[in-house]
């Protein structure tokens, strides 16, 4: 029964990750290389970093690499910060109006972003920040799921934390910052984790936004280059993968913590 | 005893309330205002048009076709990304040596970007790609497949895509519903001889039916949200004579540039909005009549 289940996981595995070893093999494979050969070889003949190169020479791809950085930067923070405040507001202070502002807060999960992707860039457009970075960054940096994340989180803890500290004469913020924060750390992880991820992958809504091309972010600046400039499969697949390593490397180092918070009810929203 | 003063609540509240206001609440009331408007992307005044986008848009192909594709998207979709990644999250629930690293490489899709997939896949699909080149290999066909090129294959490989790209997200939602399930009722279950199929359908199933409802109303939903991997996959143009566009891809050609129309744009916008409404009314409606 074991051997199947083993059996099972790795065939799941060669169709959930194959791709990306393929693409990593097109990546390294050298231009004599016959990369359309009818016997496909996974391991490069001659694996050399070439393609990389190539791929900075046709595209900007290092001030793709850092405008993508500057946006995720804003989300997290942004995220971060607020969804942190209003959650633990609404879910330990009273307050009038505090179940109409959650009720907000629940109300726009039913709207697909895209529905409003028009009239948002309109917005944008009149605060004077089309094609600019802060534009592309500025809707997304509090999104309502975090607060509800942050809220849910908060509301779990027991009410006696509180009570203790406020005996001890600890004010809002300190209760906030040293008796609350640190039991949500979990939560807190995979609000961070899913900002980046959601603004480092990110499409449809910088390709509205940015029009010149040294604006572009990372994923805009791909489409771009398989798009205008090359044919060539092993420098698409070259750029695919200076886009999709930084954000591997950064959930598998933190997968433990994010896979915790799930646990924790992460994704239950 | 005071704990806090009347308007600490409200600082802490206001960032997030502001930016829900200004970028959601603001948003779908000027959507709507906007769509009876000839507005154009590059600004300036611009007209109440009244009905004119909404009968225009009734009489437009591309919007008749984008809502085909979309129906057509939802309808494989739905089945297949509710059902598949429950098999998957039982299959990984179990804690074997080793098993983190599955649940962890089984989530690697949903972290990268749809570029990078869509990318990835357009590879894979190309007419001298590995999937391609197998299949003649493996003498399953004679001439490459047309996956990017064909009007109903790339509608079928973009669906691929993002049931491909699903799978992972959604076995993490099924995982944390699994570990709610009784333990004793597979136990019971297993002592009176159930088999591992009938335990699955007698207790397992009914044991994660709201999580499925959940996850088959956020799979409708993303389906006919789709953009990027139609995008990608047929390199903008949206497949051969446009015809597989969805309608966020109408929506963002209509949202910028000179023919832009940011009037029609708007009223394609409440017309997804209402399409969105129409899966999640019906599944939460069934939803209550099998909870009864």
């Amino acid at each position: 029964m074991k051997t199947l289940r083993y059996f099972l996981l790795a065939f799941v595995l060669i169709i959930t990750v194959g791709p990306f070893v393929w693409q990593l093999s097109t990546s390294l494979k050298g231009a004599g290389e016959d990369i359309y050969t009818q016997t496909p070889s996974f391991i490069p003949h001659q694996p050399t970093l070439n393609n990389y190169a190539k791929v900075a020479d046709a595209i900007p791809v290092w001030r793709y690499i850092g405008n993508s950085l500057v946006v995720a930067a804003l989300t997290v923070g942004g995220n971060i910060v607020f969804a942190t405040m209003a959650g633990y507001a609404i879910a330990r202070l009273k307050f009038r109006g505090r179940s109409v502002v959650l009720g907000l807060f629940l109300s726009t999960l039913v709207l697909p972003g895209e529905v409003t992707i028009v009239s948002q860039y309109v917005t944008v457009r009149d605060f004077g920040l089309a094609d600019t970075l802060l534009g592309v960054a500025l809707p997304g940096m509090v999104a309502a799921l975090n607060v509800l994340l942050m809220y849910n989180a908060f509301r779990a803890l027991p009410q006696e934390i509180d009570e203790a500290a406020i005996v001890d004469g600890a004010t809002v913020p300190q209760r906030l910052l040293r008796v609350s924060l640190p039991a949500v750390r979990g939560t807190l992880a995979v609000v961070a984790i899913f900002a980046f991820i959601q603004a480092w992958d990110d499409f449809l809504w910088p390709l509205i936004v940015l029009t010149s091309p040294e604006q572009y972010t990372l994923t805009v600046g791909l489409q771009y280059l398989s798009g205008t400039f090359t044919q060539d499969q092993r420098l698409i697949a070259a750029g695919t993968m200076i886009a999709f390593i930084p954000i591997a490397i950064l959930f598998s180092a933190l997968q433990r913590y994010f896979f915790k918070g799930v646990e924790e009810g992460g994704v239950k929203g | 005893m005071k704990t806090q003063r009347w308007f600490t609540p409200w600082v802490l509240t206001i960032p997030a309330l502001a930016w829900l206001l200004v970028f959601s609440v603001w948003p779908s009331i000027n959507t709507l205002r906007l769509s009876f408007t000839d507005a154009r992307p590059l600004g300036g005044d611009y007209d109440v048009v009244g009905l004119r986008n909404y009968t225009d848009m009734l009489h437009d192909g591309d919007v008749r076709t984008a809502l085909l594709n979309s129906v057509i998207y939802m309808a494989i979709c739905l089945p297949l990304l509710t059902i598949l990644p429950l098999l998957l999250a039982v299959l990984v629930e179990k804690k074997l040596p080793g098993i983190a690293f599955f649940r962890t490489a089984f989530y690697v899709p949903v972290i990268a970007s749809a570029v990078v997939v869509g990318l990835m896949w357009t590879w894979l699909l190309d007419d001298r790609g590995l999937i391609n080149n197998l299949a003649r290999a493996l003498h399953v066909v004679a001439q490459p497949v047309p996956f990017l090129t064909d009007r109903w294959l790339v509608l079928i490989s973009a669906i691929s895509l993002t049931v491909w790209k699903g799978l992972g997200y959604y076995m993490i939602v099924y995982l944390a519903a699994l570990g709610n399930v009784r333990k004793d009722l597979h136990e019971a279950a297993a002592i009176d001889g159930a088999g591992r199929v009938r335990r699955f359908l007698t207790v397992t199933v009914p044991g994660v039916r709201g999580t499925m409802f959940l996850v088959s109303i956020l799979v409708s939903v993303a389906a006919l949200r789709v953009f990027s991997e139609l995008y990608i996959l047929t390199g903008g143009k949206g497949g051969p004579g446009g015809k597989d566009q969805s309608l966020v891809m109408l929506i963002q050609q209509y949202a910028g540039g000179f023919y832009g129309n940011f009037g029609y744009a708007s009223a394609l916008s409440v017309l997804l909005f209402v399409v969105t409404l129409v899966p999640m009314i019906v599944l939460a409606r069934l939803n209550n009549r099998s909870e009864r």
